[in-house]
C-alpha cells in the first residue's frame, strides 16, 4: 500500500501533477500491483546474476570517431520557442 | 481484380509483370482508406503525396528496366512511434502532436531502399504503453472484424489497417506483446523478432531492454518478407547484432518433419478462456500431424513473468519519459511562471492518464528503498526466466502458447477492468524478457472472433518459427488470402 503523501512526493519527483481522482485510481491500482509483486520474494535468487543487458557479452565497442550530427536549424524547428539559434527559456537572471 | 485483397508478394509480382503500376496500387489503397478510415481510425497521419511520388519513382524504375527492391510497390503502414524524417511522428501523444523529426529511423531507410511505399503513420496506445489502442490522443481504433471491439495494442492501428486492406504490410513495436496481441485480435500475422535482429535506431523508446520493432502481414510469407527487408546490424544501435542473413522466404517451405516442439505445462494451466484453449489444443494436434514432435515441458518461473516484467517496464518507462520536458521539442504549456511550472504543466497537460501512471509507478520503484529491492529482485528473476528458456531450447526448436488468454474485448471494457487487459499480454512478455523471437498467427475463430497461436523460437532462430507458422498456415489458412 502506498500513501497519498508518497504518491504526491513521487509525482513531484517526475514533474507531474495528479488530481485527487487520479491519485485515488493510482493508489487502488498500484496497491494491487505491489501485492502481486510481493510474490517475487518467494523466488530463490541466491547467487543469481541480474540481467541488465541481453546482448552486451557478445558485443565489441566501436571506435569513437567524430561524425556530422544533425543540422542545428532543422533541430530547432521543433522547439516550442527559439531565439538566436538557441532554445528559448525563461530569463533566470536580471 | 481487387488490388487491396492481393497479398504483398502478389502485388509485387503483378507490378514486375507490368499487370499493374505502382501508382494504381497506391490509389487503390487510398480509395479503400477513404471508404473505411472515417470509422476505423487506423491512421494518425496519411502521406498520400509522398506515397504517390514514391510510386512514380518505382514506375520509372520499371520503365527503365532498373532493378527493383524486395518491397517494390508494396503499401506499408508504419506505427507512429517510429521516426520518419519530415513526417509528423506523435507516439499517439499530445506531447508530440506537432513533432516533425529531423532524421530517419534505420528501418524506414531500409523500407525506402527496398522500394516500399509508406502510406502513413498508424495509430497506437500512447507511447506504446497499453494493450488496446484506446489510450491514443488521436482516438480509438476499431477492430475491423467487429467494430465494437478493440484491435488490441499497442500496435492496433497497424493490425487494423492490414486486416481492412488499407495497407498490405506494416511495422509495429513489441515491448510486452504489442505486436502479437493485436495481430491475434485482428486475425493477422505478427512477428516479434529476436532482441538485436532489427535496429531500434529511430524507435522512440518505451523500455529499451525489451523493445523490438516487428512486422505484420496478412499471411506468414508477407510478414516474413517485411522482416527480411528490415533486419541487420546498425552502427547507430549498439544492441543490434551482426547475424548472418537468412533467406527466410526461400526456406519457408522446408516443412517441420521431425521438428521438436515444446508445450509448457505452466502456460496451459494458467487462466485461459476455454474456447481459446480448445483452439490451441487443436493447433497442437495439427502441428503433430504435420510431422512435429510435441512434448510437454516445464518453464518453472512462468508465474513470475508478469511481476518481473511490470517492475522492469515501468522503471524504464519513467526514465525514458523524462526527456519530454517541453523545452527542446514537443508540447509546451502556456501556463507557467517558473521553470518548474513549465516542466510540470507541460508534462501534466501533455501526457495521458495511463502513461502518467506508469511514470509515477516507475519513479516510485526506482526511488524508494522497497521499490529498489523489488527492481533488483526482478532483474535476477529475469535471468531465471531466460535460463528456463535456454534449457528448453537445448532440446526443442520451438515453444507453443496461446498468443492471448482471451478474445478481443469490447471498446471501453479495459477501463472497467484494467487487470484483465494487462493479463492479455501474459503469454507474450516472456519472449521480451528473454529476448526471444516469436510469431502470432490466426489458428481459429470463436463466435466470429479470431484466436492467435503463438510460436516462440530461440534467439536469432527466426527460421524455425517461420517454417512452423508457414506449414501450419498452408494446412489451415484462415488468416488472410494466400
Amino acid at each position: 500500500m502506498v500513501s497519498k503523501e508518497e504518491v504526491k512526493q513521487t509525482a513531484e519527483m517526475c514533474k507531474l501533477k495528479l488530481s485527487q481522482e487520479e491519485t485515488d485510481i493510482f493508489i487502488a491500482m498500484f496497491s494491487n500491483v505491489l501485492e502481486q509483486v510481493e510474490k517475487l520474494n518467494t523466488v530463490d535468487t541466491d547467487g543469481v546474476e541480474a540481467l541488465n543487458f541481453l546482448n552486451l557479452k557478445e558485443k565489441s565497442l566501436r571506435e569513437d570517431i567524430v561524425e556530422d550530427s544533425l543540422n542545428r536549424e532543422e533541430v530547432l524547428k521543433n522547439a516550442p520557442e527559439q531565439e538566436y539559434g538557441y532554445f528559448k527559456l525563461l530569463r533566470v537572471m536580471d | 481484380m481487387d488490388i487491396v485483397k492481393l497479398t504483398a508478394i502478389e502485388m509485387r509480382e503483378k507490378l514486375k509483370n507490368k499487370e499493374i503500376s505502382s501508382k494504381e496500387i497506391v490509389n487503390a489503397h487510398f480509395d479503400r482508406i477513404e471508404e473505411i478510415e472515417g470509422d476505423l481510425n487506423s491512421f494518425i497521419t496519411l502521406t498520400k503525396e509522398e506515397a504517390l511520388r514514391a510510386a512514380d519513382r518505382v514506375d520509372n524504375k520499371i520503365k527503365n528496366g532498373e532493378n527493383l527492391g524486395i518491397l517494390a510497390g508494396i503499401p506499408v503502414g508504419v506505427k507512429d512511434n517510429i521516426i520518419t524524417k519530415d513526417i509528423r511522428t506523435t507516439c499517439g501523444s499530445k506531447i508530440l502532436e506537432n513533432f516533425i523529426p529531423p532524421y530517419e529511423a534505420t528501418v524506414i531507410e531500409k523500407i525506402k531502399n527496398a522500394d516500399g511505399i509508406i502510406l502513413g503513420k498508424t495509430n497506437m496506445d500512447e507511447f506504446a504503453a497499453s494493450y488496446s489502442t484506446e489510450t491514443s490522443y488521436f482516438g480509438v481504433t476499431k477492430n475491423p472484424i467487429d467494430r465494437d471491439r478493440v484491435p488490441g495494442g499497442s500496435s492496433g492501428g497497424s493490425t487494423a489497417a492490414i486486416k481492412a486492406g488499407e495497407v498490405a504490410l506494416a511495422l509495429g513495436s513489441d515491448t510486452g506483446g504489442s505486436n502479437r496481441q493485436p495481430a491475434s485480435y485482428c486475425g493477422v500475422v505478427g512477428i516479434k523478432p529476436t532482441y538485436g535482429l532489427v535496429s531500434r535506431y529511430g524507435l522512440i523508446s518505451l523500455a529499451n531492454s525489451l523493445d523490438q520493432i516487428g512486422t505484420f502481414g496478412r499471411n506468414v510469407a508477407d510478414a516474413a518478407l517485411m522482416l527480411e527487408a528490415i533486419v541487420g546490424q546498425d552502427a547507430k544501435d549498439p544492441t543490434s547484432m551482426d547475424i548472418e542473413k537468412v533467406d527466410y522466404l526461400g526456406r519457408l517451405k522446408e516443412g517441420i518433419e521431425g521438428m521438436k516442439i515444446a508445450l509448457p505445462k505452466e502456460y496451459m494451466s494458467m487462466d485461459i478462456d476455454n474456447r481459446v484453449k480448445e483452439q490451441i489444443m487443436k493447433s497442437v494436434k495439427l502441428l503433430e500431424k504435420l510431422g512435429g514432435e510435441v512434448e510437454e515441458v516445464s518453464l518453472p518461473h512462468s508465474e513470475h513473468a508478469w511481476s518481473t516484467y511490470y517492475l522492469i517496464v515501468v522503471s524504464e518507462i519513467s526514465s525514458n519519459m523524462a526527456r519530454f520536458d517541453g523545452i527542446r521539442y514537443g508540447y509546451r504549456t502556456k501556463d507557467y511562471e517558473t521553470l518548474d511550472e513549465l516542466y510540470i504543466n507541460s508534462r501534466t497537460e501533455g501526457f495521458g492518464e495511463e502513461i502518467k501512471r506508469s511514470i509515477i509507478a516507475g519513479t516510485y520503484i526506482l526511488s524508494s528503498k522497497k521499490g529498489k529491492e523489488y527492481y533488483n529482485k526482478a532483474l535476477k528473476v529475469r535471468t531465471l526466466i531466460k535460463e528456463d528458456f535456454d534449457k528448453v531450447f537445448e532440446e526443442y526448436d520451438i515453444v507453443l502458447a496461446p498468443t492471448t488468454p482471451n478474445l478481443p474485448f469490447k471498446i471501453g471494457d479495459s477501463v472497467k477492468n484494467p487487470f484483465e487487459m494487462y493479463n492479455s499480454g501474459i503469454f507474450n512478455i516472456p519472449a521480451n524478457l528473454a529476448g526471444l523471437c516469436a510469431i502470432s498467427l490466426p489458428c481459429g475463430y470463436v463466435d466470429g472472433l479470431p484466436v492467435g497461436l503463438q510460436i516462440m523460437g530461440d534467439r536469432f532462430k527466426e527460421l524455425n518459427i517461420l517454417k512452423a507458422a508457414y506449414a501450419f498456415e498452408e494446412e489451415l489458412s484462415i488468416g488472410g488470402e494466400r
